[in-house]
């Protein structure tokens, strides 16, 4: 092995990965381009080259309802759900016992599949007999048939993602409190500082990196799951919940469309290089806050 | 103590009480999907029952909607294919990880900035992204409706090469160079003194992994086709669609932990490991 120079052992420790890589991610992105610019006409006979798919993409309403709607889902999530893991880590922080129950119960629908959590949301949001309905009728609330109508159906499932979720971005919290010096809490108390103040003043801002972090994860949680809208609506009713993944998937697996649906796969990949783009940027500029 | 400060100490003890209580109030409805699932699963419950959402346990657990489930779906074979499918997946990952995170680790060569991209790229591009072009490779190579179809994707994990690399850089290099100079091989020095000495880091990533495959479902459903080949989440949720038109919602809390069971007893068991390992997924 001392005869083998650095370079050639190095590329025969990597090559299994790399061809791997470059049959199920730099092969599938290549052909995404290529089959997002070939055209076909009746009964899929090639007929040429050209931008035909994207502008059939870019004049479906369907995909912009599915853009539009992946956006309300984006913010209804996201936002609510790292606002509770703060919420949750800043009071679930210390070590009691109760606490670390309470910690793990917050947690415990992280473990879950999405499709177990889209089965036993099923029955929580079914109409009149469900476990939220019937326990809503015993506070003497009315109910509503939430995934049936097209006006509660998308913030069911934003829901659903939230109690899915936020125990995820807890745990992320709770490190990132573990990190902050307990005498920066005890100098500001000394000086007659309240509970709330410390938490903007100390809290939130040392904790900026872990929550920009939380945030990149968050975001691309909400472009990559799609297992619940495919199980409990189906992107139903009336496109009311149909998010871009789910109209990809339907594009090629209901409607045969493979130009379409590697059309909006090449808008998709291009959005979440850009989102990533831009999270190695706050990620720096976070990290030399902490510095 | 003072009386001004004893009522400001009882202030703050009733403001701490209120604040329990609040806490606990709250996991306990966030907790009602997963104890209404016990409790159904159990519970001595008829088709469509008015009162199905109770919380409220029978004090006399029967099985019966359990063994249903089991005999109505094929859980034997799902649970086959889900355990083929996560630990087939796993045995390959901790190759080809460790062999490409030593590269990364140990090695100066020329590119290796490009080659880290290379992989950063799958990082980023998360593969439910791309189900369609990778099931038409899939397709290419003849393993559509197959079990390693389901798998081969994911036989490459950039996150498990950067995790490795970390927990190598913390091995001193003292271990390799001297079995090396005991005449061992460089596989077996890898095989025999760096891994027993990365097992932490590989846990962790087994967790990660094998925690994420149990649970995905649009992949599988997309590349496999027959009955055979369905992986407990694909099962389940045809199993469920017939279950819950019968309104036996029973069946549907028993199926469903079944499907979940293992994982949440698991994280019940080792939370300490599982919580850590999710955190390791934080270098990404």
């Amino acid at each position: 092995m001392r005869r083998r120079s650095p370079a050639f052992l190095a590329a025969w420790l990597l090559a299994p990965s790399l061809f791997l890589l470059f049959l199920f991610t730099y092969v599938p992105i290549l052909q995404a381009l290529m089959q997002a610019v070939t055209l076909e006409g009746f009964g899929g006979k090639f007929t040429g080259y050209g931008l035909g798919n994207f502008h059939k993409l870019f004049a479906d309403a369907g995909f912009w309802k599915a853009v539009s709607n992946n956006a309300v889902y984006g913010i209804g999530t996201v936002a609510p759900s790292i606002a509770l893991a703060v919420v949750l880590g800043v009071a679930l922080q210390e070590a009691t016992r109760l606490n670390a129950v309470i910690r793990t119960v917050i947690v415990f629908p992280v473990v879950l599949p999405l499709v177990a959590v889209a089965t036993l949301f099923a029955f929580v949001l079914m109409p009149g007999v469900g476990l939220l309905d019937y326990h809503l009728a015993e506070l003497g609330i009315a109910g509503a048939n939430w995934l049936g109508s097209p006006d509660t159906a998308l913030y069911a499932i934003i829901g659903l993602s939230i109690w899915k979720n936020a125990g995820y971005y807890m745990l992320f919290v709770l490190a990132g409190l573990a990190g902050i010096a307990p005498e920066l809490h005890e100098a500001a108390k000394l000086d007659g500082a309240g509970a709330l103040t410390r938490f903007r003043r100390i809290t939130l801002p040392l904790l900026k990196p872990t929550l920009a972090f939380v945030l990149v994860i968050a975001l691309i949680n909400v472009v990559t799951q799609v297992d619940h809208v495919i199980v409990l609506t189906g992107g139903g009713p009336s496109d009311s919940t149909n998010i871009l993944l789910n109209y990809i998937f339907q594009a090629a697996h209901q409607q045969g469309d493979t130009g379409r649906a590697a059309a909006a796969t090449i808008v998709s990949v291009a959005g979440l290089l850009a989102l990533s783009v831009a999270s190695l940027r706050t990620l720096k500029s976070g990290m030399h806050y902490e510095s | 103590m003072s009386p001004r400060g004893l009522t400001r100490a009882l202030r703050g003890r009733g403001a701490r009480l209120a604040a329990l209580a609040l806490l606990s109030g709250f996991a306990l409805a966030w907790s009602t999907p997963l104890l209404w699932m016990l409790n159904a699963s159990m519970r001595d419950m008829p088709f469509g029952a008015r009162d199905a959402a109770s919380l409220l346990p029978d004090f006399k657990p029967s099985l019966a909607h359990f063994s249903d489930a089991w005999t109505q779906g094929d859980f034997a074979q799902w649970y086959l294919n889900t355990l083929i499918v996560t630990l087939g997946i796993l045995a390959v990952q901790l190759v080809t990880i460790t062999l490409a995170g030593y590269a990364f680790a140990r090695l100066e060569f020329r590119g290796k900035t490009i080659v880290f991209y290379l992989f950063l790229l799958q990082l980023t591009l998360a593969a439910p992204i791309l189900i369609v072009p990778n099931t038409l490779m899939v397709v290419r190579l003849g393993l559509y409706d197959s079990l390693p179809g389901v798998m081969a994707p994911y036989f490459a994990s950039a996150f498990g090469v950067f995790l490795m690399r970390q927990t190598f850089k913390t091995i001193p290099r003292d271990f390799e160079e001297a079995a090396i100079l005991d005449g061992a091989s460089f596989l077996q020095m890898i095989r025999l003194v760096l891994v027993p000495l990365a097992r932490p880091g590989m846990i962790a990533f087994a967790i990660v992994s094998v925690t994420s495959h149990w649970n995905e479902f649009l992949w599988p459903l997309m590349v496999t086709d027959s009955p055979g080949k369905m992986v407990l989440t694909v099962g389940l949720t045809s199993f469920v669609r017939s279950a819950e038109q019968a309104a036996d919602w029973g069946l549907v809390a028993a199926a469903t932990l079944l499907v979940a069971g293992p994982l949440l007893l698991a994280f019940a068991l080792f939370q300490r490991q599982f919580v850590n390992s999710f955190l390791f997924t934080g270098i990404k």
